[in-house]
């Protein structure tokens, strides 16, 4: 929703709560599940439902635990019998300054201050600890915006007995333990707030009147930052950046200014901004950012003006360039479904706003930030969190290569008469097996991403997920593709419980951009190996219809399973005998958990 | 301030933050006849009629007006537009 995207209006979005909730309910998407729990030092109402607004509009239902007023630390440590009921699948704990529980004071020596520091600080990490050990999630925890008042003024940021100095270290030692602790998130409210503005953020009526502990207006820009944190945790972080050229990554039109015409480099101020987005764009790759071309051109004025020795983006860093003459929206369309990738993991940035509006209104969930003024865009990308970064895994880093490699691989298919021909050149090796504790985080943010190749779409919790590995009862597999171009990392998961002789098929999930490379093939050859082994006859496979995933709606009938039954919503049961099955992957190379390095 | 006009952008505002087209306030009008207007709200009607009024109500203000008279009442001496 446009009103929820950066730059927004917090008092209309304040005032307004209700009805864009009601709105947000009322489009008909559907949403992950997931529920919070909120540990308050102090009131956390309002800051939740904002909260709710942003993740509904991030494609997140959220369900709330709410702490009494300030009971974090004994909502952590002492959990009720209604939070243990409640089964968080994330904790955030909303502490801030208000809630330190002692401040130095110029009697005290250095040493005391450390001692202070060490007490605080293990008042945090006894909690931490416990949650993990509790609930098995991840945890959200607030650092510590900066007092409002210096003491000791310019001294009190130095000095070891000054407020802001001790801030500072109670902070760092946060950041060390984030550092350490995988799925402990830390919301940077000391930026936060610096960048709302620390005087009118801290303004102390609202804390002395209602206990907030930042002013009330301020709120949506706090519940938009932790949204981010939320939503990137369960995996709903946007792919990819299609962007505008003319006026939008230089100034000036380069089929009308020609290439030594437009605005880019360090000539001008417009030009500097222009090369300092640039340079901006060119780091959100590295973070794993697909970036791509979205402009009405012709294709070699692209080129040309992507070839500016100006400029720091090079044609090169983009997967795909759409330079013609057709309408954006459906370049954007084409785009996703080129990089196989959902239209809703794709944020358009434009400088022009009739563009903006027809990409808005053609391509459903596309984020559209509004980009006006070139000193603006860095902020209004930036501010918008689309890409924050919470897990970064090893996969994030290699994507614009994986996505790379994916454009090559298309382009020599070219080449080949046969497909099979084209796959066996490909030389792909798999890794299928078990699961091992190393890929347990990937395997289920994969159970939370995969949309399109997903028969049951069933989601599952780290807790789930946890459960799930260590039973007994379960046949489960991963799969991991390697090939000439690059690893492709774990790109499937398959589940199934077992049921005296027959297996019971829970989950069958692939990654898109591994689609027809025979992968669910071998997933398949080696999940049956794995029945004969445990002595199953029979293996059961559901779909369930969603608005996503019809291209999986015949693949048990591909798998050579029977259908047994349909209902009229189209969810369907099908059945295959383990007995006669024969193999039917030829072009990959399976290994198991042994080759994992 | 025209009291009339003062009464009419706060029940615009009003209904916006109750998210109801029914509320119709008047001088007498308190936080029982609105179903929504707990101490919670109270918080996020004041902030949307500081906005509407540009104004800010002082700190003793806000938890002593008895009714939207008395809230009036400070709009007509304080607001600037």
């Amino acid at each position: 929703m446009k009103e929820l995207q950066y730059p927004f209006d917090s008092e209309y979005i304040i005032k307004k709560k209700k009805s864009i909730k009601r709105t947000l309910l009322a489009d008909g998407s559907s949403r992950l599940k997931k529920k919070i729990a909120v540990f308050g030092g102090s009131t956390t109402n309002a800051i939740v439902d904002h909260l709710e607004l942003f993740l509904l509009d991030q494609g997140i239902e959220p369900e709330f635990y709410q702490s009494e007023y300030a009971q974090y630390w004994q909502d952590a440590m002492f959990p009720s019998e209604e939070l243990l009921e409640f089964k968080p699948d994330i904790v955030w704990i909303h502490t801030t300054n208000r809630n330190i529980s002692a401040y130095p004071t110029t009697s005290d020596s250095r040493e005391d201050v450390d001692r202070m520091l060490e007490r605080e600080y293990e008042k945090y990490t006894g909690m931490w600890q416990k949650i993990s050990e509790t609930y098995h999630c991840p945890i959200i925890q607030n650092n510590f915006e900066m007092p409002f008042y210096r003491l000791m003024g310019n001294k009190d940021c130095s000095d070891y007995k000054g407020r802001s100095n001790y801030v500072t270290r109670l902070n760092d030692k946060f950041y060390e333990y984030s550092q350490n602790n995988e799925g402990f998130y830390i919301n940077d409210i000391n930026f936060i707030s610096a960048s709302y503005g620390l005087k009118a953020w801290s303004d102390p009526s609202y804390w002395n009147m209602y206990k907030y502990a930042m002013c009330f207006e301020a709120i949506p820009e706090f519940a938009f930052n932790l949204s981010n944190i939320i939503k990137s945790v369960f995996g709903k972080n946007k792919k990819a950046l299609a962007l505008d050229l003319d006026n939008t990554l230089w100034g000036g039109v380069v089929g009308d200014d020609g290439v030594d015409g437009i605005q880019i480099g360090q000539e001008t101020g417009v030009s500097q901004s222009y090369y300092e987005f640039q340079s901006y764009v060119k780091s959100l790759k590295s973070l794993g950012v697909i970036l791509t071309v979205c402009s009405k051109n012709d294709h070699e004025n692209a080129i040309a003006g992507l070839e500016h020795p100006e400029g720091a983006l090079k044609p090169d860093d983009f997967i795909i360039i759409k330079a013609n003459w057709e309408n954006k929206d459906r370049n954007i369309i084409e785009t996703a479904a080129e990089l196989n990738i959902m239209s809703d993991a794709i944020v358009f940035a434009d400088d022009n706003p009739a563009e903006r509006e027809i990409v808005r209104q053609q391509v459903g969930g596309c984020a559209v930030p509004d980009m006006d003024g070139v000193e603006n865009y860095i902020t209004t990308l930036d501010r918008n969190g689309y890409f924050e970064v919470t897990n970064f895994s090893a996969d994030d880093l290699k994507r614009n290569e994986m996505y790379k490699a994916n454009a090559q691989r298309a382009a020599q298919q070219a080449y080949f008469g046969d497909y099979n021909e084209y796959l066996r050149s490909l030389e792909m090796t798999a890794i299928i097996d078990d699961f091992i504790p190393v890929y347990l985080q990937r395997i289920t943010q994969l159970t939370n991403k995969s949309n399109q190749f997903n028969v049951t779409t069933k989601r599952y919790t780290a807790t789930e997920m946890e459960e799930v590995f260590e039973s007994g009862d379960y046949i489960r597999l991963y799969g991991k593709l390697i090939d000439k171009f690059g690893d492709n990392g774990v790109v499937s998961v398959v589940i199934g419980h077992k049921n005296g002789d027959v297996l019971d098929m829970d989950l069958w999930i692939m990654s898109c951009r591994v689609l027809k490379r025979d992968m669910e093939f071998a997933m398949l050859d080696r999940l049956i190996e794995r029945c004969r082994e445990q002595g199953i006859k029979t293996v059961k496979g559901y779909y369930y219809p969603t608005a996503k995933n019809k291209m999986v709606k015949d693949l048990y009938g591909r798998f050579g399973f029977d259908k047994i039954s349909e209902d009229e919503e189209g969810n369907s049961v099908w059945q295959l005998d383990v007995d006669s099955y024969e193999n039917k992957c030829h072009v990959i190379d399976v290994k198991g958990n042994e080759s994992v390095s | 301030m025209d009291s009339k006009v003062i009464y009419s952008r706060l029940n615009k505002v009003f209904r916006d933050v109750f998210d109801d087209d029914s509320i119709t306030v008047n001088p007498r009008t308190t936080a029982d006849d609105i179903e929504d207007w707990d101490s919670l709200e109270h918080i996020t009607l004041i902030s949307a009629v500081e906005r509407e009024f540009k104004m800010k109500f002082k700190m003793g203000e806000i938890s002593g007006m008895k009714n939207v008279g008395e809230m009036a009442s400070i709009i007509a001496q304080r607001a600037k537009k």
